[in-house]
């Protein structure tokens, strides 16, 4: 009951303040939908409790029937384990802190209020259907409610044609992925016979050497319902080649970037993976390719979080980094490493989104780094708040990150396979490089000279307390949440606290032997993130000649992380050009000319020969006589000959 | 299974024509005339709508057969009768007909104001013919009501169409014309063969293979320039921008699923072989339609065409799905006839309403809307995320169910199949971004009036619909499992006899 209050009362909100917003003002629809979160968040944090410290019942609860074909069944249901209660504790609790915090960013916004908090709401109760779904179907509803909540939200200021675009964009990108997904449920189902998550889990070890045909060759089912999910869920999590969206998201407002950075959205992907590991656990090859593509884009979006000006773009990008780096403990079946790291990341990361909102709000909606510095005195507890997140981000002991960054290099190190080793290095060098864009962030943001212009600096102000009170929660969090959580997550208490919610196979022993490691596998990324820290404050504060020079020199380097690696470029070039030149042609070439040239053509002839044949109806029975003489003439003469 | 004897597909059927004949009694300046004539289609088609609920409450979904059946002997020596009857397939277009027609009469209340009477008794008549094709048991009746669908609903795009109407009128004729006649040879040979027409007994005729083939190709001219099919669906774009928007409604809603229906109720069950046969032809033509289509749709600059290439897109999912012949792709193509036939009827209708208020179709010409019309704004996103196949609403079911049953034939029709969701969403968004959305710059927009009260009537049995078809899709799907699943079984059965028949005739040598 009270997880069913957790999941719907953010439903009840939305439709409150969206339907009836109008009729009882802004104000009004803003109480409705926190009250409505408050209640959710307090539901959803005591399931967590109860299930992480008091063991409780997990029962699914029941909804209603929703598909049903022959023997196609998914119905609406609450599923009910520890994998499902952590997200919905997590979401609640964060969701309602965004909510709150929106209240004082978006004071000054010059739309309705109340279509704001109702699609924040709608975000949240997608999200919460996501994680809560006890089939495929019911989870892809939650994962498409997400992409519309997303949609609206990202163009909310509907006005701005860079917000419009980027609101498209987000949907067409993730629906690319999507495409892949819905294949994979209809795999799911071609293999096992359902695609509700009890049939399916109880049914592995069955058709694990199940085959399916592609490409000519036999694949293991297995393995390619394992890269189609995957596929869905770079798109959503924006993994390399899908990632292209995710950036251009911070268009909307930014709680709106909070809340699809940190607790919706973009953790998805990740949770994906979680609740099929007992088929991704199976799935050697599929895992590979998580590993290689999560290791990959936590190194790449990395550089060119280094490059970057602006400062939610460099935040954009670091969440990027670090869904990879979830990715990668995905791809080496360390599961609770990579949930773990999705629940750190959540605080830490919505909190240094909402403090760049409160850095934002300060300096009149200025979002270029090039033109702040200086600001510490001025908003003294933003910039603590900055420091809190970053220390956790850069995976500094004690904060949250340390734990769970740490876990994940250790795993992808302990897993001995190949793509764990890329995941490692790949890792390693992305947490150089994480430490390195924050600290560069913090010093180019609140140190050095003001590089705004005096108005601006005059009216420099720390937020009101409806934002920093949400900011210091989160840094609680942030700073306690790795070594309150690190036993249940993956500590030696993980099959207690998971409970069967993700399975491994039984030779997997990652988490184990990250007990047994070389020494220096557990220093080295504490190492790395502290070079990068200095390097960032030699640079920038120290001897501030070194980036310029540094880019000078290595000018290709630095335009490639400047220019995003060219990816927005390379599409253009290669998707979206084509699609409307092809899309011109086949209309004004295909249809116009060639399919209706025949019919029209046909026409034409018709309404032609009748033309000419009209001429002979000259109206002088002269004429028509002597027509009639020479036909007769004709006939008899052919008459004769022939016989 | 007829109530007490009571023939009440017939009444449905002919009611419109008692009010089509009060319409021709009245008498009066033009002014009362059209008064008149606009209050009594509404009431008509309102009554057949309730009545019509009666199919809804008592249809039975577990009987596989047809319900409600009435016989009226007509020619018998020829083995021709009057027969009517529903079964699964057919119930729920009936009830599709009787709702959008009261829905196209309110539509166009103050849209039509050059010869409403002649208007109305148009659509009283189109009503007449439409429940008369889905309910007709006998393929003489059948092609009966199926052209005389032609005939009124030539006549709204020509008379109250655009500038190029009599253009389009023709082509939107001639198109669905030529088809008919090769299906007329086809019921002729079956005739021959069967020796009835009786729709009943002709699905249990088994027809040589080799005719199969041609009464197949015989249906399929009439059925894919209906759905259309691509590339024989150049007519429809050209129909849709010049009919006035009740006649696009009643188009899109009903007209194209009279295809898919076709398909459902003759070609698959009649002619198994051949289906099985010609089934890689129209995947093949239908990823062509998703995919053709879908990008011809993206370049448009008329909002009309642009939805309707879209239909076209869709439908090619419909069939798709129909001839994968396992349950899901079958059900799935229902489905999807069923909500294309709320969701686009609604898209045309959404275009309707600003096309009152400004008199044009062009893209280029809005912008902004959202600031003036909220509650227009609102309701046009709900039914692009019905488009688009939202999970949730009704385009997400029936999309889902064809990418299941499609996988079990092939992965790569599957994946093409499905390029509709990328495509669609791709087009649909940038229509919306360029109408609704944007900065109101347009000095003639700017005292643009939101949804009057007559017009949220429309709309709002069809939001209610998107929505519900959508998390409870379930009360319409149960109306037609079992019909489908008899179509699989049969067609599987047939399929397998012939097998049998050809391994004992290849073990005889």
């Amino acid at each position: 009951m009270m997880y069913a209050i957790a999941v719907f009362s953010p439903l009840v909100g939305c439709l409150i303040a969206g339907l009836l917003g109008r009729s009882i003002g802004g104000r009004a629809a803003q109480g409705v939908t926190i009250g409505f979160m408050i209640l959710a968040a307090i539901c959803g944090v005591t399931a967590f409790v109860e299930n992480t410290w008091y063991d409780a019942e997990q029962e699914t609860v029941p909804l209603l029937s929703w598909v049903v074909s022959s023997t196609l069944h998914a119905d609406w249901a609450l599923r009910h384990d520890t994998l499902s209660v952590t997200m919905v504790g997590m979401v609640t609790f964060i969701a309602t802190l965004i909510h709150i915090y929106s209240v004082g960013y978006m004071a000054h916004d010059a739309y309705p209020v109340y279509r704001f908090f109702s699609y924040l709401s709608l975000f949240t109760f997608a999200m919460l259907m996501l994680v809560t779904a006890d089939n495929l179907l019911q989870l892809f509803f939650g994962w498409e409610g997400v992409g519309l909540a997303s949609y609206l939200l990202i163009g909310y200021w509907y006005d701005k044609p860079s917000a419009c675009a980027a609101a498209i964009k987000a949907m067409i990108v993730n629906r690319i992925g999507d495409l892949a997904f819905v294949v994979g449920i209809a795999l799911v189902f071609f293999t096992f016979g359902s695609i509700e998550f009890p049939a399916i889990f109880g049914a592995i070890e069955q058709h694990q050497n199940d085959l399916y045909g592609l490409f000519g060759t036999n694949f293991r089912a297995y393995e390619v319902i394992g890269v189609l999910l995957f596929i869905g869920a770079m798109g959503k999590s924006a993994q390399i080649g899908l990632h292209t969206w995710l950036p251009d998201a911070m268009e909307g407002p930014t709680p709106v970037s909070a809340l699809i950075h940190a607790a919706t959205m973009v953790t998805a992907g990740v949770f994906l993976m979680a609740r099929m590991s007992p088929i991704m656990s199976y799935a050697p090859y599929a895992l590979a390719f998580v590993a290689v593509i999560g290791g990959t884009t936590a190194f790449f979006a990395a550089t060119i979080g280094c490059a970057q000006t602006d400062i939610k773009r460099v935040i954009a990008y670091s969440t990027c980094s670090q869904l990879g780096y979830m990715f990668v403990a995905a791809g080496v079946a360390a599961y609770q490493a990579s949930i773990f790291h999705l629940f750190t990341h959540a605080f830490f990361k919505a909190l240094l989104f909402l403090s760049a909102g409160s850095v934002i709000h300060a300096v009149s909606g200025e979002q270029d780094m090039r033109k702040m510095g200086g600001l510490w005195r001025h908003i003294p507890l933003t910039y603590t708040m900055f420091w809190v997140g970053s220390l956790a981000l850069g995976g500094v002991f004690p904060f949250a990150g340390y734990y769970s960054k740490d876990a994940i290099l250790e795993a992808s190190y302990a897993s001995g396979t190949l793509s764990g080793m890329y995941g490692f290095w790949c890792g390693l060098l992305g947490a150089f490089l994480t430490a390195f864009y924050s600290w560069r962030l913090i010093i180019m943001t609140f140190h050095g000279k003001p590089r705004a212009d005096h108005h601006v600096m005059e009216h420099v102000h720390e937020s009101p307390f409806v934002m920093t009170g949400p900011l210091i929660l989160l840094a609680i969090g942030a700073t306690v949440n790795g070594f309150v959580f690190r036993r249940e997550f993956i500590g030696e208490g993980w099959p207690e606290f998971w409970r069967g919610a993700i399975v491994i196979t039984a030779n997997n022993h990652v988490l184990e032997n990250m007990e047994h490691l070389p020494g220096w596998v557990g220093l080295a990324p504490t190492v790395a993130g502290l070079t990068g820290i200095a390097l960032a404050y030699l640079a920038y504060m120290f001897v501030p000649s070194i980036p310029p020079a540094f880019a000078r020199v290595f000018r290709p380097i630095y335009l490639l992380a400047y220019n995003k690696w060219y990816f927005d470029e390379l599409y253009d070039f290669l998707f979206v050009r084509p699609t409307f030149w092809l899309a011109r042609n086949l209309w004004q070439i295909g249809d116009a000319t060639l399919i209706d040239g025949a019919p029209n053509g046909m026409a034409e002839i018709a309404a032609g020969s009748s033309r000419q044949v009209v001429k002979i109806q000259t109206g002088s029975i002269a004429v028509y006589a002597f027509v009639m003489l020479i036909g007769v003439v004709l006939l008899l003469g052919l008459y004769m000959l022939v016989r | 299974m007829n109530i007490a004897g009571f023939p009440l597909l017939s009444l449905l059927t002919w009611l419109p024509m008692v009010g089509v004949a009060v319409i021709l009694c009245v008498r009066g300046d033009e002014e009362t005339v059209a008064e008149n004539a606009r209050w009594t289609a509404l009431w008509t088609s309102l009554i057949v709508f309730v009545l019509s609920l009666v199919l809804w409450a008592k249809f039975d979904g577990a009987e596989p057969g047809f319900q409600f059946v009435e016989s009226v002997s007509w020619l018998p020596e020829y083995g021709v009768g009057y027969r009517m009857g529903v079964d699964g397939i057919s119930v729920l277009f009936v009830l599709l007909s009787t709702l959008l027609t009261p829905i196209c009469v309110l539509s166009a209340w103050e849209a039509i104001h050059a010869r409403v009477r002649e208007f109305m008794i148009a659509f009283l008549v189109l009503e007449t013919m439409m429940v008369g094709m889905f309910s007709a048991l006998d393929f003489v009746v059948f092609y009966m009501f199926f052209e005389g669908v032609l005939i009124p609903m030539y006549l709204i795009i020509g008379i109250w169409g655009g500038p190029r109407r009599v253009y389009a009128s023709v082509k939107f004729f001639l198109y669905t014309l030529t088809g008919s006649v090769l299906m007329m040879l086809a019921l002729l040979a079956m005739w021959v063969q069967a020796g009835t027409t009786d729709i009943p007994t002709l699905l249990r005729t088994d027809f040589p293979v080799g005719m199969q083939y041609w009464l197949f190709l015989a249906f399929f001219a009439s059925f894919a320039v209906k759905v259309p099919m691509w590339p024989v669906h150049t007519w429809l774009p050209d129909a849709h921008v010049e009919a006035p928007t009740a006649g696009s409604v009643i188009l899109a809603g009903v007209l194209l699923k009279m295809g898919g229906y076709g398909f459902l109720r003759f070609s698959i069950p009649m002619l198994p072989q051949a289906t099985t046969y010609f089934a890689p032809m129209i995947f093949a033509l239908s990823v062509v339609a998703v995919i053709y289509t879908s990008f011809v749709a993206l370049a448009q600059t008329d909002m009309k065409k642009l939805i309707a290439y879209s239909s076209v897109a869709h439908m090619g999912v419909v069939t798709i799905g129909l001839f994968t012949l396992n349950v899901q792709g079958i059900s799935g193509g229902m489905f999807q006839m069923l909500s294309h036939g709320i969701v686009s009827a609604a898209l045309f209708l959404v275009v309707g309403v600003i096309y009152d208020r400004m008199h044009t179709r062009d893209i280029d010409r809005y912008g902004g809307l959202a600031d003036r019309m909220p509650n227009y704004a609102f309701v046009f996103m709900i039914f692009a995320m019905a488009s688009i196949g939202l999970p949730g609403t009704s385009g997400f079911v029936g999309e889902f169910l064809v990418v299941v049953g499609s996988l079990k034939v092939n992965f790569w029709l599957s994946l093409l199949g499905g390029m509709g969701m990328i495509l669609g969403a791709a087009y649909t968004l940038y229509l919306y971004r360029r109408v609704v959305f944007g900065r109101l710059t347009k000095p003639d927009l700017r005292g643009i009036l939101d949804l009057s009260p007559r017009e949220m009537a429309v709309f709002a049995p069809l939001v209610v619909l998107a929505l519900w078809m959508g998390i409870y899709p379930t009360s319409f799907s149960r109306y037609f499992d079992a019909s489908v699943s008899a179509i699989v079984d049969h067609h599987a059965a047939a399929i397998a006899s012939s097998v049998k028949v050809a391994s004992t005739s290849g073990a005889g040598h």
